[in-house]
């Protein structure tokens, strides 16, 4: 079912480029008890493009991510994947969306009962009966040719590091070949070297699959790396959205103070 | 019911701060009230039982899971089992023994071994050891899935894990309650035989022949299945309680320990209802 929606500010040209937003949030709102977690966020991502969504700790920007695919759902406000709200939309359908979507978790949620490959394999075994053993073990070892992890195959996710983890995380994510990637902290806690590799495995694999991107980061030097645009968040909405240029030039006091500090 | 309801996992989260919380869990704070929590346990009970239900009855089916939980929860429980079953044989000979022989009623000892064990003792303790093993390990697991986001990964991953973690593992406890119960039942037999034949010599054959004297199926097989009540009772709490943790691993040591003392006790309760629905059906 396609659904009208207002266009975030900077998807304007976007979309008059024949490029409409894959994602679109429009007035969100989210609350947990008595905390307001966002409180009528909107933003959206075009095909092809890298959002970085910044902002303090507690600012909402991973509940963000899971209101995007669907595991929470907005107290009011919609979003919108690929031009349909995913309120009130079948289980069977929701499960349509989700495998379009690949979610890279803060802590890769590696699954602890099953070997690396066993976990890059897990959505393809459900999702892609099709596939005989040997084309699913050959796409895995493609997956996890992909992220430079293709000597692990047998490893348990115990015996990996963070940023090991992160890249498995990464390969199941891509599994089914999503057009649409959501990566929470994918640099959180790693090394400033380990860092570096995921930034740069993130750049490598927009440039190949050419998906929508979004990036919940603290990590002001990571989204400059990979983001096309970013979105600073505060008190559970959106203080400004625009390239990293624009958020330089900001006069927004906590825009300042944000660059300030990080 | 229409199927655009949502099998999300959080919407059997317990309540977050500000919220009423749990009184079931001996999580109450926030000034909840008491009887709140547990009316709202309850009902969060409710919505898992009604999304359980929906998950076991679509396809696909997850055979592999259900046949590893079988493995799991039968096969490596069963010398735990076997082992109460024979000391509880051996003490109720024992103390049988020494009681009967104050009333004369000695001979009785082989009728009394057999009733008691596969009339109380076999199944209650079963549906407590497993209980113990199983719950605990089931809701530890699924608690430490949650907590490190892995049931939010299966539900990302446009999964149902309603389907794929909860219903084997429910199915699977009551498929093997019954098995377990009577592997139970043989052990604390043939251990209660052998303790009486050690003090007082008797053959086998004539020990069975007088323990179960009078008696048929009619008798004996309403207390072995009533245990499936027991391994669905374990199975959904074990399974509710690991599935709605939060809190990292203070979190799941709270998930395993509820699912043992939340099974465990209504286990208990609900065979004090199976014995009378017994008793009144099959008198």
């Amino acid at each position: 079912m396609a659904t009208t929606y207002d266009i975030p500010m900077k998807q304007e040209d976007a979309q008059a480029a024949g490029n409409p937003p894959v994602v679109a949030v429009v007035e969100a709102y989210k609350r947990f008890g008595t905390h307001q977690v966002l409180s009528g966020i909107s933003l959206g991502v075009c095909r092809g493009e890298t959002l970085a969504v910044l902002g303090r700790s507690g600012t909402g920007k991973s509940i963000l991510l899971r209101l995007i695919i669907g595991l929470e759902k907005p107290d009011s406000g919609s979003v919108c994947i690929h031009g349909q709200d995913l309120a009130g939309l079948a289980i069977d359908q929701l499960g349509e969306i989700r495998k379009k979507m690949g979610f890279l978790f803060q802590h890769a949620a590696l699954y602890d009962s099953l070997t690396v490959a066993e976990n890059v394999a897990f959505p393809l075994e459900h999702h892609r009966k099709e596939m005989s053993r040997s084309e699913r073990n050959n796409r895995v070892k493609q997956l996890l040719a992909e992220v430079g992890m293709e000597g692990n195959l047998q490893k348990m996710p115990s015996d990996l590091s963070g940023g090991m983890q992160k890249r498995v995380g990464l390969a199941r994510a891509l599994a089914l070949e999503p057009d649409i990637l959501l990566l929470d902290e994918p640099t959180a806690g790693l090394d400033p070297i380990s860092s570096g590799e995921i930034d740069e495995l993130v750049l490598k694999l927009k440039q190949e699959h050419h998906m929508a991107s979004i990036v919940v980061t603290h990590d002001l030097h990571s989204a400059k790396t990979i983001a096309d645009r970013l979105a600073l968040l505060n008190e559970g909405k959106v203080v400004i959205e625009g390239t990293f240029q624009e958020l330089h030039r900001s006069d927004i006091a906590f825009a300042k103070q944000f660059l300030e500090q990080s | 019911m229409s199927n655009t309801e949502s099998t999300s996992v959080a919407e059997i989260n317990p309540a977050l701060p500000g919220q009423p919380t749990i009184g079931m869990s001996g999580e109450v704070s926030h000034g909840a009230a008491p009887i709140g929590g547990f009316f709202e346990w309850f009902g969060r009970l409710g919505i898992f039982v009604w999304r359980v239900s929906r998950a076991a009855v679509t396809p696909p089916y997850e055979w592999r899971e259900l046949i590893r939980q079988l493995d799991n929860i039968g096969s490596k429980s069963l010398p735990l089992v076997a082992m109460t079953g024979a000391a509880i044989g051996v003490v109720l000979s024992m103390e049988g023994r020494s009681s009967l022989t104050q009333f004369g009623a000695k001979s009785l000892l082989p009728s009394v071994l057999v009733y008691s064990l596969v009339l109380e003792m076999g199944p209650i303790v079963t549906g407590l050891i497993v209980s113990g093993r199983v719950g605990a390990g089931i809701g530890a697991e699924l608690a430490a899935m949650k907590v490190t986001e892995q049931i939010d990964a299966i539900e990302a991953s446009a999964l149902n894990p309603y389907r794929l973690l909860v219903v084997p593992r429910i199915l699977a406890c009551i498929l093997m309650l019954p098995l377990l119960t009577l592997a139970a039942d043989f052990s604390g037999l043939m251990m209660g035989w052998l303790a009486q034949t050690l003090v007082e010599p008797i053959s086998l054959r004539q020990f069975i022949a007088a323990g179960f004297h009078g008696a048929n199926f009619h008798v004996f097989l309403p207390p072995t299945f009533k245990t499936a009540v027991f391994g669905l009772i374990i199975g959904f709490i074990a399974c509710f309680q690991g599935m709605r943790t939060q809190g990292g691993a203070e979190g799941v040591g709270r998930a395993a320990t509820n699912s043992v003392v939340m099974a465990s006790l209504f286990a208990m309760l609900a065979d004090v209802v199976l014995v009378k629905l017994i008793l009144i059906f099959f008198p």
